[in-house]
């Protein structure tokens, strides 16, 4: 019998959403700490935590929590990231309309799996600085599951948090094999990609 | 008699042991010089998902009430303790051996056979083993990426590790028949009742992701690579590692 290598440990969450690029040089310059990174995801988490337990509707979830993406994340550098090489013949007129898409369908994707986060909560652990990174760990604790582990990723340069681990699964990095298998389905037309997306 | 049953996992070792020292993953981390035969299998195994596994597992699921399923897959764990206490040993991980054999005391009477599972409650909770981490622990080397025919994704490491774990594994060698087919019965309903409760998951992986195989093996490699305590970003451990948050670098070129 199959498992595919899968349990439900692989459930997923979000990335993220931010601040114009050229905002990040100034940002950058000022010492960004661990105890700065902690309190991003401090705060991060209590908005995620308010959503799962609002008792809204999904459709209404998906709204707050992609404001909870712009809010924390750096979706403009996530969004370049994942696109890779071709990002860097597009205009910023293509590369806005791309973030934008990305950041929705992120929050939809993502947000969809919500139900099953509904009565927990994610609780941060602690962080740890690896080079200009660091690794806020964090345990999400669901009704009836046994807790597992999820690392947010936040880089100094921005202050924002940059990828979402769970159980070692990095979200940014499947992002790049989609949105990569996605930008070939279209042919490599970062237009027709940023359609299908929305 | 032991030597003759061990001669032959260790050979394979040895073998292994070859292999993973001449690969090594590429720069995003991955390396599947197999691509297009795991390609293969792995529309085989949707295939087989497809016609025989899902609609399986939603029977299984929506015929056998959540309790008894649950108490099943509980069986089914309890019988797997003996083989993991064996890796515990073999990691010299005394601590966990210990540990793994008081959860399999517990569960084994109190818990009725492993139908519940009260050690967790008492502090005893699931602790897991396998030779694949074994061999990482001995100093084996990944080896390339293969997906395996029903089994699904798995490195050369981890695929030698799942044969020797049937060959080393107690419980499996004390039963004779039709006891041992009992036990892989009950294994079978515990995949399936995976499959079913985490249905959506699988599906949104399988059957919506543009690339579905590339998704696995990502998920595949990340999941396993941090379950063997492969740090997240660690000096030169792997390109993949130094490469995955430089999106600032390519940013100001």
């Amino acid at each position: 019998m199959s498992d595919f290598g899968f349990t439900r440990r692989r459930v997923l969450t979000g990335l993220g959403a931010g601040v114009c690029a050229m905002m990040l040089r100034p940002i950058a310059a000022l010492a960004f700490s661990s105890s700065q990174a902690e309190a991003l995801i401090h705060k991060a988490v209590d908005d995620i935590n308010a959503i799962i337990n609002s008792g809204k509707s999904e459709r209404a979830m998906y709204v707050d929590f992609e404001k909870v993406l712009v809010r924390y994340a750096d979706t403009p550098s996530i969004a370049r990231s994942v696109l890779g090489p071709p990002a860097r013949s597009a205009s910023s007129g293509q590369l806005n309309a791309f973030t934008k898409a990305f950041q929705t369908y992120i929050a939809r994707k993502y947000g969809s799996r919500f139900r099953e986060f509904i009565g927990g909560k994610i609780q941060v652990n602690s962080s740890q600085k690896i080079n200009s990174i660091y690794d806020v760990k964090c345990t999400a604790i669901l009704a009836g599951e046994p807790p597992f582990d999820i690392s947010f990723i936040v880089h100094d340069r921005s202050g924002k948090f940059i990828d979402l681990q769970i159980e070692g699964i990095s979200l940014l990095k499947s992002e790049r094999a989609e949105i990569g298998a996605m930008l070939d389905k279209a042919g490599g037309s970062i237009d027709k990609l940023t359609a299908a997306l929305s | 008699m032991l030597a003759a049953h061990l001669s032959r996992p260790l050979a394979l070792v040895a073998l292994l042991a070859l292999a993973g020292c001449s690969a090594a993953p590429g720069p995003d981390g991955i390396n599947d010089p197999y691509e297009e035969v795991n390609r293969g299998w792995h529309d085989t195994n949707i295939a087989l998902d497809k016609a025989v596994i899902k609609p399986v597992s939603t029977a299984y699921g929506t015929v056998v009430p959540d309790p008894v399923r649950k108490g099943l897959s509980n069986v089914s764990d309890t019988l797997g303790i003996p083989g993991v206490v064996v890796n515990d040993v073999l990691q010299l991980k005394l601590g966990d051996a210990l540990h793994n054999t008081a959860r399999f005391a517990v569960n084994a009477t109190i818990g009725l056979g492993g139908l519940f599972d009260p050690a967790t409650g008492m502090g005893l909770e699931e602790r897991d083993a396998d030779f694949g981490q074994t061999l990482y622990t001995w100093g084996v080397g990944e080896g390339a990426y293969v997906v395996l025919p029903v089994y699904g994704p798995s490195t050369e490491r981890d695929a030698l590790g799942v044969v020797v774990d049937i060959v080393l594994d107690p419980v499996g060698n004390l039963l004779g028949n039709p006891e041992a087919s009992y036990k892989t019965g009950l294994k079978v309903a515990d995949l399936a009742d995976t499959r079913y409760r985490y249905s959506d998951l699988y599906e949104s992986v399988l059957y919506d992701s543009a690339d579905s195989y590339a998704q696995m093996r990502l998920s595949y490699l990340d999941n396993r690579r941090y379950e063997l305590g492969t740090p997240i970003v660690a000096g030169a451990e792997t390109a993949d590692q130094t490469t995955t948050y430089d999106l600032y670098e390519d940013f100001y070129e």
